[in-house]
């Protein structure tokens, strides 16, 4: 039923062609999202939506501008001494929502805490695991790392810095206001699980003051009510917006968007490992193929020509999706220029089948979520047909994330062709290429969603340099060439680029951010 | 009537114990709640941490056992997402589905009631006709439809009342609810209608049929006969006569109400526990499915032993101890 939700809401936005548009009241601001907020603890869940209102409170030793680039946060500069040794210069006269002031003990204090969290689904460890802080004088740390780590500053980005009292502080205490202490643009006042997060500025924040006095953050995860929300008044902003509400939208002058490509790739993944795969069957006896077809380079090549990306794009997201060739968007760092999306061919897809020994193609089944990225299940309905004239006829399966997610992975890896997308929380190709598309290994922490074993020494050797690579643009054109190679042999299908969108009343702006979070504090006036 | 009670108690027991295994497992068959709520580029060491520290490392025999052990001394475990005991998460919300429900319950009593009588009384009028006419409506029209529609004419167009949320809370008594200011209820006004919308229309039919099954008896005509007024025959006599069923239909609405809003809490965001089951559902978060799925059957228990308690109290020849059979 939630899958009709959306239609009615077209109706309501047509419907609703004339509306009064109450003044945004000065100074206050509310924003609904549809990210769910499960926590006020920096450090307890690491998840898009309790990152981004983490980002209202405190501040990071480095930030990232709206493209993902990093700027300095708390740190006002760093820079790498030796391969593994780093320097940090914290920033002076920075305080706590309770006075007291920011130095380098706080930042010790935030590391030890990371890994302490109890019960945490989803930690923080990761970036602050193996190194080794020393503190020189209160502005001034050195990290030293076991192995050289160019990402470090990057892992900076992600992991909040509370105060030193609240070292201890379990999460309830977050949740209930008592340890919300921070250094960030906004004072805590309220959080109503499920429902909202209520702040007022921080008038000593040192960096730009936010245009409003108090913000409001709901928390509306349906699409329509969103929109509504929005429509009526209630809230001034909304993210997520619904693609179907896009083209009324903009017929609506009390009404703007904001957009930006995000890092979020939508993508299918392809069962490089098995000799037969589950979904791959003979198309007269109906029987699974003795030869697992997509063990074939020209099969893969001849179901990327089929699909026409551009017609997705247009029809399916009215445009806010860009047709992919690689990993992430032109302009992120290590995102090569060279791959350009796979040109729609379904008589070239056709000869490659012939050539690969399939001229009557093959049956299939790919399967995908559809409550999970917008519009999933009818890109997935939309890929079914592509593939079919080409001569692969396929069946669709979309199914809740839930199911989908738990099946398609380890150790199952139930699935032959997938839809799968990937938001890139460190702006860069490294974390595609690691975890997507490198040989799962525990040790080095690649291939953990690999859920097409896609296996390439070369593409291994070259990223794990990579990742040993200080030097900025040496490590650039290292993770041209993993993805160029990656990419080029077809180990995971790119098809598009999300856009990340927002709707808002026409007397305001907002820099739209890559990485999905709405901050009250870029939301201008105009 | 304590035999009969103690009786019911026991059966419950049983129900709760099957119903927390059939959740349990259920979930569990679904998939690996770890790969829905890590972080996607979480690496292999930080997933087992993740499963290790929630437990779910465990064979899920041995999940369930603890989970026993725990249950017997009150403890439902904490959620996976909030980490806070699932029934403390569940209490949080109960307040504002309670609200809800109880706003929508009473809308459909004295608006149902009163509609479903003149309908009955007067059958052939237009005014019975068009109730009935309505009560369809209320009772095909999908709620999420009407809600969309409760939305887009007071909220969007007229501009009257908020379109979501719970809006301003008041204190009354120490008790924290959104019927003590105006702002809450402006909020209030709108979910509670949609919800009540169908029981609404099964009150006005249940009422309606039962209007129209008694004015014609013998005791009713016995009554006339006997001088009363009209007024007292109706409103004494045959309304009592009529509330068994609605009796027990309204007690079971008030289960249904509290326990499955979800779609009217979605689409008003309104935050109580039917937007929390759903989320939880999708996030496969364990301890809240299962928590919420024991209160839910404890309130549908409760439910009925009060619903037998007021049979006996309206018709003295139900007698408790015979129903237990």
């Amino acid at each position: 039923m939630s899958r009709r939700i959306p239609k009615v809401a077209a109706f309501l936005v047509a419907s609703a062609l004339v509306i009064a548009a109450p003044a945004v009241r000065a100074q206050n601001l509310s924003v609904a999202v549809g990210g769910i907020i499960t926590s006020m603890d920096p450090h307890y869940h690491n998840l898009g939506p309790n990152n981004n209102i983490a980002q209202y409170f405190f501040d990071r030793l480095v930030h990232f501008d709206n493209q993902q680039r990093p700027i300095p946060g708390l740190a006002e500069s760093w820079r790498a001494i030796n391969d593994t040794t780093w320097e940090f210069k914290l920033r002076k006269g920075v305080k706590f929502h309770d006075g007291s002031d920011f130095d380098a003990e706080d930042v010790i204090a935030s590391f030890k805490r990371v890994p302490w969290v109890p019960n945490s689904p989803s930690s923080f460890t990761a970036m602050v695991r193996g190194i080794e802080v020393t503190v020189v004088d209160p502005h001034t740390l050195v990290f030293k790392t076991p192995a050289p780590r160019p990402l470090l500053p990057l892992d900076m980005a992600i992991v909040n810095i509370i105060s030193r009292k609240s070292v201890e502080a379990p999460t309830a205490d977050f949740n209930a206001g008592k340890a919300m202490n921070g250094t960030g643009p906004y004072r805590f006042k309220e959080f109503v699980p499920g429902d909202r997060v209520v702040m007022e500025r921080n008038p000593n924040y040192w960096g730009e003051k936010s245009p409003w006095a108090t913000v409001t953050t709901r928390i509306v995860n349906n699409p329509s009510a969103r929109m509504a929300a929005l429509l009526s008044g209630d809230v001034q902003v909304i993210d997520q917006v619904p693609t179907a509400d896009i083209p009324r939208l903009k017929q609506n002058s009390n009404l703007r968007l904001e957009s930006v490509t995000s890092n979020r790739l939508i993508y299918l993944h392809i069962d490089h490992a098995r000799d037969v795969t589950p979904f791959a069957f003979d198309k007269t006896s109906g029987q699974p193929l003795a030869k697992n077809p997509l063990k074939d380079h020209r099969v893969r090549e001849a179901l990327s020509k089929a699909i026409n990306r551009k017609a997705i794009a247009d029809r399916i997201f009215d445009g806010q999706a860009i047709p992919a060739g690689g990993l992430l968007p032109d302009g992120f760092f290590g995102a090569s220029p060279k791959l350009k999306p796979d040109t729609f061919d379904t008589n070239a897809a056709q000869r490659l089948l012939r050539e690969a020994g399939f001229p009557k193609g093959f049956k299939l089944t790919i399967h995908g979520p559809n409550d999970r990225y917008p519009e999933d299940g009818k890109v997935l309905q939309a890929i079914g047909p592509m593939f079919t004239r080409a001569g692969v006829d396929t069946a669709v399966q979309p199914m809740p994330w839930a199911t989908f997610v738990s099946q398609a992975g380890a150790p199952n890896y139930a699935f032959s062709v997938m839809l799968v997308g990937w938001g890139s929380d460190t702006g860069e190709t490294s974390s595609p290429l690691r975890s997507l598309l490198a040989t799962p290994n525990r040790e080095l922490g690649f291939g953990a969603s690999n859920r097409g074993r896609y296996s390439n020494p070369k593409v291994d050797e070259i990223l794990g340099k990579a990742l040993q690579t200080v030097d900025t643009g040496a490590r650039e054109k290292l993770l041209f060439e993993a993805s160029e190679i990656a990419v080029r042999d077809y180990g995971l299908i790119p098809l598009y680029y999300q856009v990340n969108l927002w709707a808002m009343r026409s007397n305001l702006t907002y820099k739209a951010r890559t990485d999905e979070y709405t901050l009250a504090h870029f939301i201008k006036p105009r | 009537m304590t035999v009969f009670i103690i009786r019911r108690l026991m059966q419950s027991a049983f129900v709760l114990l099957i119903m927390s295994l059939l959740v349990f497992f259920g979930v569990y068959a679904i998939g690996d709640p770890v790969e829905i709520f890590i972080a996607a580029d979480a690496d292999q060491i930080e997933r087992e941490r993740a499963m290790q520290a929630l437990g779910l490392d465990q064979p899920i025999w041995a999940q369930y056992g603890f989970f026993l052990l725990n249950a017997m001394r009150g403890d439902l475990g904490r959620s996976f997402v909030f980490n806070i005991p699932s029934i403390e998460l569940i209490l949080q919300r109960l307040p504002a589905t309670l609200e809800l429900a109880a706003c929508a319950v009473t809308l459909s009593v004295l608006v149902g009631i009163p509609l479903g009588m003149y309908a009955g009384y007067r059958p052939q009028s237009r005014i019975a006709k068009a109730i009935m006419a309505t009560s369809i409506a209320g009772f095909s029209l999908p709620t999420f439809w009407v809600g969309l529609m409760l939305i887009l004419v007071f909220a969007v167009q007229l501009g009257w009342l908020p379109s979501t949320g719970r809006g301003q809370l008041g204190e009354f008594l120490g008790i924290h609810s959104s019927l003590f200011t105006l702002d809450g209820l402006a909020h209030l006004l709108l979910p509670a209608f949609n919800l009540a919308l169908f029981n609404i229309s099964l009150v006005i039919r249940l009422t309606r049929a039962g209007m129209r099954e008694n004015m014609p008896m013998d005791y009713v005509k016995f009554a006339r006969a006997k001088g009363l007024t009209q007024r007292r025959v109706v409103f004494v006599h045959v309304l009592k006569n009529i509330m068994i069923p609605v009796v027990t239909v309204i007690g079971l609405e008030i289960g249904q109400v509290i326990a499955f809003a979800v779609v009217t809490e979605t689409i008003f965001a309104w935050p109580g526990m039917g937007k929390l089951i759903i989320d939880s559902i999708n996030r496969l978060d364990r301890p809240v499915i299962v928590a919420y799925l024991l209160i839910t059957v404890v309130m549908f228990i409760v439910i009925n032993l009060v619903v037998d308690i007021l049979y006996s109290i309206l018709d003295p020849r139900v007698r408790l101890a015979d129903a237990g059979h």
